[in-house]
């Protein structure tokens, strides 16, 4: 045991880089930004310094960002929760174990492949020539998918996809196969075994899935800017309008605080909510 | 349940094998497949632009998670032997870094930046008349990616660390080495597959991302910024080729990303 020293020099040395990192790339950059959010607009763009409230009162004049935001983020998550679960099953249960970690790894690989030429992929599929095309054929015409929120919501599903079946995975690999064969033998039927064992059990599982999914949906540019083209945008997309196109840098500052501060209250709400039970938090959380 | 798994596979590789199909193809029109060829290929590998923003690419990416991954590993070995309030404000931060969305830790360093240099600037060429203003740029670009990138690095580093046999490094000490031929032949061979894992998760994070960039990128321009300018102006085979050459390049990252963490995890802890 090494004895209690007052000043770890090498300690200090090592740790103040990163330290001096977080401190100038981040918690440095997020107070001004508060700061800004308090600011004026300059005639020219930029800032002016002053104390108001006007940039917080006008929130209401992006609303349709903010609306799109809170309806399609969550929709997507759900929409995610379905259709990854039932695969998130079959592999934690149904598969031999020699194939399991291939196709799991299958699931995985997209999600590390470039997000912007994944989305991209869907304007492929999704515009004229393609679907629609498809569609024109068998007599469906004029079917317009891009630009569309249902064309937003295919590019979530599959963007997030694979952030969505890992944990759910995770808990149903990790659950204690005897219980459900005690559940068996004391005479319940599969499905109730389903619904009374392997969906609670694997409850830790979903609630850090949708809790992923759903932090990066909120602050989402990509698939609505590619997919949406400009008529389903998201906060993201606002933003970058906001501080790259008019310059009105202190409402966007508003803007931005705005949409951290209703992730941190959805995300605690949310898990106050689904995770009672306070072993049940500790495991979603690890 | 079987066919369903077929059909989630499907939807996963369908677009993947589209863009690769059509990257292939023989037209001009991004559209519809006109034989077989590599031309595209040739054309993106001809083009100025591509190719300097790919190169602008690779320096930040080097670069950042270069940093990312000396600093992270240093904080992540660091902070056992830091007090607890230290510890649990570092944690914070790390996952703020992690959490708080690439549009926000875009805008918040753009502003930042921006205002530092507002600032500097004047002060500097008081000091040193002609010297080049401090701007947006490589500059920006990596510090920004270093952030997340860091922070990536602290989590995959800390979690080995936590998964670590403790014994060999009392066997270590007891056995008379000093902290450092402990640290470089017991810790550090054992922790390098997260290192190494770290590094090239860091870099293919920075090499993609387009959101931080396009706040932070000043007149620079990198794969991801060029990709997104061109979909933009349209569809064209040649951003097919593109998209297809850098999904083969992040697989080969990430596979080989994946076998050292996974031999590191095979690998027994007693040698």
């Amino acid at each position: 045991m090494r004895e209690p020293r007052k000043w770890d020099w090498t300690a200090i040395l090592l740790i103040s880089p990163s330290v001096a990192i977080f401190l100038g790339l981040l918690v440095m950059p997020i107070l001004v930004v508060l700061v800004l959010s308090f600011g004026e607009r300059a005639e020219a763009g930029g800032y002016q310094a002053a104390f108001t409230f006007a940039q917080y009162a006008n929130l209401p004049a992006r609303w349709a960002a903010f609306r799109n935001t809170l309806t399609l983020a969550p929709l997507g998550t759900i929409i995610c929760l379905i259709a990854a679960y039932p695969l998130a099953y079959y592999l934690a249960v149904k598969v031999s174990a020699r194939n399991r970690l291939l196709l799991l790894v299958l699931v995985i690989v997209p999600f590390w492949t470039s997000f912007l030429i994944r989305t991209y992929a869907w304007i492929f599929i999704l515009g004229g020539k393609g679907i629609p095309a498809l569609l024109d054929a068998i007599g469906l015409a004029d079917v317009r998918l891009i630009n569309t929120p249902f064309a937003v919501l295919v590019g979530i599903v599959y963007g997030y996809l694979p952030l969505m079946v890992f944990p759910i995975y995770v808990s149903l690999e990790r659950l204690d196969k005897r219980l459900l064969e005690a559940s068996d033998d004391l005479g319940a039927s599969p499905r109730r075994t389903f619904l009374q064992v392997t969906l609670p059990l694997s409850a830790p599982g979903a609630v850090t899935g949708c809790m992923l999914v759903f932090i990066l949906l909120m602050g989402e540019y990509l698939i609505p800017a590619l997919l949406g083209g400009g008529k389903v945008f998201f906060i993201g997309n606002a933003l970058v309008d906001l501080f790259l196109q008019s310059r009105n840098w202190p409402f966007g500052s508003a803007v931005a605080l705005s949409l951290v501060i209703i992730m941190l209250v959805t995300v605690t709400v949310y898990l106050r909510m689904t995770l009672k039970n306070r072993g049940l938090r500790d495991q979603a959380l690890v | 349940m079987r066919l369903y798994a077929i059909v989630v596979y499907l939807f996963l590789y369908a677009p993947l094998g589209v863009i690769a199909l059509f990257s292939f193809s023989a037209g001009r029109s991004a559209s519809d497949f006109h034989g077989f060829s590599v031309q595209w290929y040739a054309t993106a590998a001809g083009n100025r632009f591509v190719i300097e923003a790919l190169l602008n690419s690779l320096l930040v990416a080097f670069v950042s998670s270069t940093i990312a991954t000396l600093f992270g590993t240093a904080a992540a070995l660091t902070l056992p032997r830091l007090n607890r309030t230290f510890r649990t404000l570092f944690d914070a931060l790390t996952y703020i870094a992690i959490m708080v969305p690439g549009i926000v830790i875009g805008i918040a360093t753009l502003i930042a930046l921006a205002t530092t240099f507002n600032v500097l600037n004047p002060l500097l060429q008081g000091d040193a008349p002609g010297a080049p203003p401090l701007g947006f740029g490589f500059g920006s670009l990596i510090c920004a990616h270093s952030l997340f990138a860091m922070a990536l690095v602290i989590v995959i580093v800390k979690a080995r660390l936590a998964g670590m046999d403790r014994s060999l490094i009392e066997a270590s000490t007891d056995l008379y080495a000093d902290p450092w031929a402990t640290f470089r032949q017991v810790t550090l061979p054992q922790l390098m597959p997260a290192i190494i894992a770290g590094f090239l998760l860091s870099f293919t994070f920075s090499l993609d991302d387009y959101v931080i960039a396009s706040f932070v990128a000043g007149g620079r321009v990198t794969l991801p910024i060029y990709v997104f300018a061109s979909i933009r102006r349209g569809v064209t085979p040649e951003i097919n080729a593109i998209g297809t050459t850098v999904m083969v390049f992040s697989l080969a990252m990430l596979v080989v990303s994946q076998v050292l963490l996974r031999r590191q995890a095979r690998k027994p802890a007693t040698p």
